[in-house]
């Protein structure tokens, strides 16, 4: 049973990453999307790009991931073919994991994307590795998640778009990117506590300014909540859909 | 416990409720080991409702079924690897190619690395598709996209298929094809289930057939069980001249030749035709039904698009 389900989310995630994700269209826009914010900011304010990349990684990470796999479970099931996945001898949670993975690998590749060029053009003595990489993968695993249970719970693909843009775009403006926490006034710094992109931001920039891995943890920890929530409830709509 | 050598699929009081709307109402049946089981009402009767449980796509309100001895609430994963699926509409990805959809079927139902692509050339062979091999799936035709729906069912040699409705929508050379290619599954012992609504369809592939009406089960019988239930109701054909070479043949149910011969000279009468012959003949399995569960027959080919008759032919 158990190899059963790693062998389907094996290839579930790869197919998914073959068809829909590493795409011309879909590669081109995850890297457009970054690069037009680090243009605008850094035409706007060069001298502060380095305190604004962490947000931006954090940023591309939430874009990559949700991108597509907020519409893909969607796509599937107006098309009839998650009908095959539903049918074959792989549990529920697997077939889930193997969605979820692929938009965890596309967000991750576009985001050390920014990070490697972040490396080339501003450096980046004294990160602490171990932090950012922990960073990378529990924001995806939370962003991805979050796609996921946004795809489960609308039936048309114009529908997922939209209701993940109502989720991405208040967390661009309030989870950090671009204004820090300590300038929102408290009703807004309230609001931007209950956001996974928060914890995102604020683990990165804690891995980029080299803080030791236990300042992160409290952020870890809560993207961690999120992935595990989001993964569930994502799971219990999608098994509610089959009643 | 299922009777393994005898018994593919058991069911006993199956219900699946939707709201107040019982979809599937009690149904009990067995389907035999390598046998051709038709499934047939009209739309909204339960037949794709009863698949779906079957396949594990929704859960059963009540009652219990067994798949090729596997109780189906405890022991789905063992039924999903030995049973195929192909649902009424062609479902593979539109982005992969013949050989992609059957490459990943493949994956997903654990055929050996080493026999994957033989087994799915074998496939793509057998049912005409070796030169869209890699055709994307999008851009094949409705039957050749049916036909590698089917191919993608049998990928993992499954000993139950289950087919909903395998022929609707094709044009009549392809539901040829693929009934012909279902009687060669049936050569090689594998159990079908099929749901139909083309009368005519069901008489030629079917071992037995099970009517179902409102979720109810109606009748369950072999073809000639079935005619042997309205049998006191004998048949009689006459064959009208229709003029410049053309026949036409009519049938009337529950009369005996003489009155079958006044019927036919009243009819024809008026527009000075010949009869050519009278016979006593069996009632079709589209009068059975009509007999059986008080519905027209046109009912089930009307909400079907009315190509039953044309596809069903060959």
């Amino acid at each position: 049973m158990l190899r059963d389900d790693l062998r389907a989310i094996y290839y579930i995630l790869r197919k998914d990453l073959d068809t829909y994700y590493f795409k011309p269209p879909n590669i081109s826009w995850g890297i457009f999307f970054p690069l037009a914010f680090i243009l605008a900011f850094s035409i706007r304010n060069p001298g502060n790009m380095r305190e604004l990349m962490p947000g931006l990684v954090a940023m591309t990470m939430l874009f990559g991931t949700t991108a597509m796999e907020a519409i893909v479970i969607v796509l599937e099931r107006r098309t009839g073919s998650l009908e095959r996945l539903l049918l074959a001898p792989v549990s529920l949670p697997a077939m889930l994991a193997g969605k979820v993975l692929g938009g965890m690998c596309f967000g991750t590749v576009m985001s050390l994307l920014v990070l490697a060029g972040t490396a080339v053009f501003l450096g980046t003595g004294g990160t602490n590795w171990v932090t950012v990489a922990g960073t990378l993968l529990l924001s995806a695993a939370a962003f991805s998640s979050l796609g996921a249970l946004v795809s489960v719970t609308v039936k048309e693909v114009f529908e997922a778009q939209t209701l993940a843009n109502y989720l991405r775009f208040p967390m661009i403006f309030l989870g950090g990117v671009f204004v820090p926490l300590t300038d929102l006034p408290q009703g807004l710094r309230v609001i931007a506590g209950l956001l996974p992109l928060t914890y995102s931001v604020e683990a990165m920039r804690l891995g980029m300014a080299g803080e030791p891995a236990g300042a992160a943890m409290p952020d870890l920890l809560i993207l961690a909540v999120w992935t595990i929530m989001s993964y569930g409830l994502a799971w219990r709509a999608l098994r509610r859909r089959l009643a | 416990m299922v009777d393994r050598m005898r018994d593919a699929i058991a069911l006993r009081g199956l219900t699946k409720h939707y709201g107040e709307l019982r979809a599937v109402d009690g149904i009990s049946l067995d389907v035999r080991e390598g046998e051709v089981f038709g499934f047939l009402g009209p739309n909204g009767a339960g037949k794709t409702t009863t698949i779906r449980m079957l396949t594990g796509l929704t859960r059963p309100t009540a009652g219990h079924a067994e798949v090729l001895g596997y109780d189906l609430a405890h022991e789905l994963s063992s039924i999903k690897k030995r049973t195929g699926v192909v649902p009424e509409s062609s479902n593979l990805y539109a982005e992969l190619t013949a050989l992609g959809n059957l490459l990943f079927a493949a994956q997903l139902y654990g055929v050996p690395r080493r026999e994957r692509i033989a087994r799915c050339e074998e496939l793509l062979d057998r049912f005409g598709l070796s030169q869209k091999r890699d055709a994307s799936f999008a851009k094949l035709s409705r039957g050749m996209k049916r036909a590698l729906t089917v191919a993608a069912a049998l990928v993992h040699r499954p000993s139950l298929l289950f087919l909903d409705e395998p022929t609707t929508g094709l044009d009549v050379m392809a539901a040829r094809r693929l009934r012909a290619m279902l009687a060669n599954l049936r050569d090689q012992g594998v159990t079908i289930f099929l749901t139909t609504h083309y009368l005519e369809e069901a008489e030629r592939l079917c071992d037995r057939i099970a009517l179902i009406v409102q979720g109810q089960l109606v009748a369950l019988d072999t073809v000639d069980g079935l005619r042997g239930m309205v049998a006191n109701e004998p048949a009689v054909e006459v064959v009208i001249d229709q003029g410049r070479g053309h026949t036409e043949t009519r049938r009337f149910l529950g009369g005996d030749v003489g009155s079958a011969m006044e019927e036919a000279l009243a009819q024809t009468e008026p527009i000075r035709r010949r009869i050519l012959s009278v016979s006593s003949a069996r009632p079709t399995l589209e009068e059975v039904f009509v007999q059986l569960t008080g519905l027209s027959a046109e009912v089930m080919l009307r909400e079907k698009g009315g190509q039953g008759r044309l596809n069903a032919k060959g």
